[in-house]
């Protein structure tokens, strides 16, 4: 399996319990507060948890924390940003993938050299989507990937998530959306005050 | 040239002055003659109080009890550095910082000065080794208090920055830097300020003192500037080492920002 997760917990959250096949998606739902994003922190390692998380057959004890963040990538439902321009946030040097995989997200290749603050939440949220899938990791903690986009750039992000789990990238989301775990074919789950319980 | 000794007249005489800020006060009901009194009173007495005590050290010329005065003097800053920032750790570690900054910057500065340029015999002399670490302790408070309150002020604002790098895989170190450099950089701006205005916006009070005490200018100036690059090394450091110690008291052996031992 590509992710195992065995009775992870904190003091706020768990234990849980999850294994996610290679290129299979699950998608949990629950209340504001209920534990979602705990959960993918925990998995991440950002915040401090007991438990055992495996990629395939290595332990995450067994190796350094930004080496397994990099293959187990968490993007957070509030983007974070350390710069004042959007491209250095990114890979100079792979401009023309990252302005094809923008276009396919609906932003303009202009915004690559745009001020931060100048972008709207949406933007901001797609790029820093873009910006983990540009480092292809084996697993992908998506916190809300589309919770502040519009219809149409729902659908260009469901197509590339669907098309990345094609290619063998497996998928722990949290969404608001009843819907989108079907669109994608994902185990849904629900979480109810820090508890994961199949839907 | 010898220093000109004050007499108890001369000081009754300047005393009247504080008679006149008194009056004034009472002339213009802004009531602060009563808090006037009891700072002038104040002042007279502790300054009288430390003039005791280092004459008393100076007699003693005992090391081990220089060191306990300059020990109790680092405690003392470090209790300044930790109570100034806004936002503090959780139990004493915004004080330990504070004394293991001010006090590595303090003597690592001091001694150099007093091994290599001043040079007293021994150089452990209490004339020279209480007033100098006196004036690095009050300059390396001020930048570790300053580099201390950036970083921690700054810190929880960049929370989602610096969590996006560490969630792609960048380590803590790589992910922190800005804030480092930035604490560092508040902390040197003050001695950076002291230098440029010296001699011109400022007459420094080393330079002052020493000519009022009858040393020649050049001399007095020769003493100021040695006086300067010690403060500089001295913020430097201590700037250096807050900024460094809070950051590794920010993160575990995850890797992980740990705002939660904040406040």
């Amino acid at each position: 399996m590509p992710l195992t997760v065995k009775q992870l917990r904190s003091p706020f959250a768990g234990p849980f319990d999850l294994e996610l096949a290679a290129g299979a998606c699950a998608a949990i739902t629950g209340a504001s507060g209920s534990g979602k994003s705990l959960f993918l922190r925990m998995i991440a390692d950002l915040d401090p948890n007991e438990g055992e998380a495996w990629l395939n057959e290595h332990e995450r004890r067994a190796m350094p924390a930004p080496e397994w963040r990099r293959q187990v990538t968490y993007v957070s439902a509030e983007s974070g940003w350390w710069a004042d321009i959007v491209i250095d946030h990114l890979p100079a040097d792979r401009r023309s993938e990252i302005v094809a995989l923008a276009t396919r997200f609906g932003l303009r290749g202009e915004l690559l050299d745009a001020p931060v603050g100048q972008l709207s939440t949406g933007e901001k949220q797609r790029l820093s989507l873009l910006r983990a899938l540009l480092q292809s990791p084996p697993v992908l903690l998506l916190d809300e990937p589309t919770g502040p986009l519009d219809e149409i750039s729902v659908t260009q992000i469901e197509a590339l998530l669907r098309e990345r789990m094609a290619g063998g990238t497996s998928i722990l989301l949290v969404t608001h959306d009843p819907n989108q775990a079907a669109r994608l074919g994902a185990r849904p789950y629900r979480m109810i005050a820090g508890h994961l319980e199949a839907a | 040239m010898t220093p000109i000794l004050l007499t108890p007249l001369d000081i009754s005489i300047a005393a009247s002055l504080i008679l006149l800020d008194a009056g004034l006060s009472i002339w213009l009901k802004i009531r602060l003659h009563r808090q006037l009194a009891i700072a002038a009173a104040r002042m007279v007495v502790q300054l009288v109080a430390i003039g005791y005590v280092l004459r008393f050290i100076f007699a003693l010329n005992n090391p081990a009890v220089t060191l306990m005065l300059v020990l109790v003097m680092v405690l003392v800053a470090a209790r300044e550095v930790a109570a100034r920032p806004e936002r503090r750790f959780r139990g004493t570690t915004n004080f330990l910082i504070g004394a293991v900054s001010v006090g590595f910057a303090t003597f690592v500065t001091a001694i150099l000065a007093l091994t290599t340029a001043i040079r007293p015999q021994p150089w452990f002399d209490p004339h020279y080794a209480i007033p100098l670490a006196g004036i690095i302790l009050g300059n390396v408070l001020n930048s570790a208090s300053l580099s201390l309150d950036s970083f921690l002020g700054s810190v929880k604002r960049e929370r989602p920055g610096i969590e996006a790098r560490l969630a792609l895989g960048v380590s803590y170190r790589e992910a922190i830097a800005p804030l480092v450099r930035e604490a560092v950089r508040r902390g040197l701006l003050p001695i950076i300020n002291q230098m440029s205005a010296a001699g011109i916006v400022t007459l420094p009070g080393i330079m002052t003192g020493q000519i009022l005490a009858g040393l020649d200018p050049l001399e007095a100036v020769k003493y100021q500037i040695l006086l300067m690059f010690l403060l500089s090394g001295g913020s430097g450091l201590s700037a250096l080492a807050v900024s460094y110690l809070t950051a590794w008291r920010l993160t575990d052996e995850r890797q992980r920002l740990r705002l939660d031992r904040l406040q």
